[in-house]
């Protein structure tokens, strides 16, 4: 449903949080998947703060909603975003990629509280969630299954082994995010492998498509809402974001895919993150 | 173990079974006592037999099409909802073309997923080099949390099969093709997962085998016995892992020689996860591992190809003569020339 003014200031700040959060766990970890965890932030705040039935004080609640960061390298992201939505101790991020610690740059299912699938390697999580979708409809269970999937893992064969089967079966529980931030590794998207027209694809995939403002979240709602309403097929919504977004140093830069921060930067990078939200505190 | 109540399967259908046909019924008989059960196939329903589940039980069972990897994808994603996934397709192609979802979805994650890989070794023999599995035992045997078993028999199959819905986490059964001579006449010989069983009895050397090969180890210890007079323990290794350590020590110490025969390479199957066994003993021990000898195999019919590469009956009978007739130095023989 339509964001209030007041939802929408609320969800702002949630949003602006995490950013900060993921800065300063990158600054104690030494290093993370930076870029890539701040372009998804606005529509995974959407779905954890207002649309997934979830209990984060019962994870393994049967009858929650499952999300699956197939970009498993969004893990430092994923893992400030439960934390802050109470799945754990943020405290504990305080050990992030270090020995022992149940957190680190791909997150482990068996140890991180919340995270559904162990991802990291591309182009996996988003079977897995197709997975879910049916072992839903087999279970009878009316979950909603959300895959998160990286622009440059769409390179990956796989992505387009469960486009295929998850419009074969017609999973209308599985609704897909994916995060365009138009940066790989090595580059923009469109200079290591072409991915465009990219909605076309998933729609000749058979998906119900939209493209969207990734950092709009009165257009993340409705396109959320729009894709819950079509229970014939599954849906993607692309979402247009910026790689590294709210970091003036980091936006469109592909070098800060993964990266460190010492004091200095983090410092930085917190001011650049105030100004992207002159209206909040 | 005995069978589940209620199989209307028996040892009788061994005979004009396969493998893979006895564990297609079996798995629809397990379907109808245990609803969690899913199915999933890569366009293999028919050649793996998963097929038979999927007739009895469409709403539980998915082809996925030619695409392994997201196969195994997505038995992660069933398991994690609560079911039993059963994934079936080659072996070349569950160990290899889809191992890193196998390893990293599946085993990982420490899921209930259970894979019976059919078209095991070169069983599948006229089908060429492509569709030889010769690599799998090795590979799956290197990744944690999964077990492997390697049935004699279409009989062995059936117990596998229970037995593996009995353990939680991944388990990896590989059957062959057809063509696999019946070995057990009878169901309850114990089948226990990781227990390996004693053929036959035996003090001057022992034979370990696993899969098809386990009838002609069986067959070439008989014409030995009689033609020659030695006394050969026959084991049937059919659990690669977790494996019996115990009963490979019994043999080390009471026969003193070891002789392994598989259909698979060489390098990293039985023969090497026995010899480590036996390695890390500290005992001294004549010791031969027969297979595929490192090398991509030809066309041909299964049975030609056991021949070739010495894994049938005559090939064992004369590689275990050879091994009779090599010395292994004992201890007190030993020098520091290395």
């Amino acid at each position: 449903m339509p964001l209030s003014e007041q939802e929408h200031k609320e969800l702002r700040t949630i949003a602006k949080k995490i950013r900060k959060d993921i800065v300063d766990v990158t600054h104690w970890s030494g290093g993370s998947h930076i870029g890539g965890s701040l372009s998804m932030v606005d529509f995974m705040v959407v779905l954890y703060w207002k649309y997934m039935r979830i209990d984060p004080k019962n994870p393994s609640w049967e009858e929650r909603d499952r999300l699956v960061l197939s970009k498993g390298h969004g893990g430092v992201g994923h893992a400030v975003i439960l934390a802050n939505r109470g799945y754990f101790d943020f405290e504990l991020l305080k050990e992030f990629n270090q020995f022992g610690s149940a957190f680190g740059m791909h997150l482990d299912s068996k140890k991180a509280t919340g995270v559904e699938a162990s991802t990291g390697s591309m182009g996996h999580g988003l079977s897995q969630a197709l997975g879910m979708a049916l072992g839903a409809r087999v279970l009878k269970k009316d979950w909603k299954i959300y895959a998160v999937v990286g622009d440059g893992e769409c390179n990956e064969g796989s992505i387009w082994e469960s486009a295929m089967a998850a419009n074969h079966y017609k999973t209308g529980n599985l609704i897909g995010f994916l995060d365009r931030n138009h940066m790989m590794i090595d580059g923009p998207t469109e200079s290591v492998m072409s991915l465009e027209p990219l909605d076309k694809k998933w729609e000749a995939f058979g998906w119900f498509t939209q493209v969207i403002n990734g950092h709009d979240m009165h257009q993340i709602c409705n396109a959320i809402d729009r894709a819950l309403a079509y229970k014939e097929g599954p849906s993607m919504i692309i979402c247009d974001t910026v790689k590294g977004k709210g970091v003036d140093f980091m936006e469109n830069n592909p070098a800060w895919h993964y990266g460190g921060l010492n004091a200095e930067l983090a410092e930085k990078a917190k001011l650049s993150i105030d100004k992207m939200y002159p209206d909040l505190p | 173990m005995s069978p589940v109540g209620g199989l209307t399967w028996t040892v009788y259908d061994a005979d004009k079974m396969t493998q893979a046909e006895t564990y297609g019924l079996i798995l629809s008989e397990l379907g109808k006592m245990n609803p969690k059960i899913v199915g999933l196939s890569a366009d293999l329903a028919k050649s793996t037999k998963i097929g038979k589940f999927g007739e009895k039980f469409p709403d539980r069972f998915f082809n996925l099409g030619i695409a392994e990897q997201n196969m195994f994808g997505v038995a992660a994603g069933l398991a994690k909802a609560g079911l039993l996934p059963f994934v079936s397709t080659f072996s070349v192609f569950a160990s290899m073309r889809a191992v890193e979802f196998l390893r990293t979805d599946v085993c990982y994650q420490n899921l209930n997923v259970k894979i019976i890989a059919t078209h095991g070794g070169t069983s599948f023999g006229s089908a060429g080099t492509t569709h030889h599995s010769i690599e799998d035992l090795s590979i799956i045997r290197a990744i944690p949390n999964i077990q492997l078993i390697v049935p004699a028999d279409a009989v062995e199959t059936a117990l596998a099969v229970q037995a593996c819905v009995e353990v939680e986490g991944p388990v990896y059964i590989r059957i062959g093709r057809s063509f696999e001579p019946r070995v057990y006449q009878t169901d309850q010989y114990g089948f226990q997962i990781g227990k390996s069983v004693e053929m036959k009895s035996g003090t001057d050397v022992t034979v370990i085998a696993c899969g098809a090969v386990v009838y002609h180890a069986v067959e070439a210890a008989n014409i030995l016995e009689r033609e020659d007079g030695i006394s050969i323990r026959v084991l049937n290794m059919h659990t690669i892992k977790p494996i019996d350590r115990e009963a490979i020590l019994k043999a080390l110490s009471e026969t003193r020689r070891i002789v392994t025969f598989e259909d698979h390479n060489v390098i990293g199957g039985l023969g090497s996860a026995v010899s480590e066994v036996i390695a890390e003993s500290g005992k001294a021990c004549a010791f031969t591992k027969v297979g595929i000898p490192d090398q991509f195999t030809p066309h041909g019919y299964p049975e030609d190809l056991m021949h070739y590469y010495k894994i049938d009956t005559d090939g064992i009978v004369e590689k275990v003569r050879e091994l009779l007739g090599k010395e292994f130095e004992k201890e007190e023989d030993w020098e520091d020339e290395y």
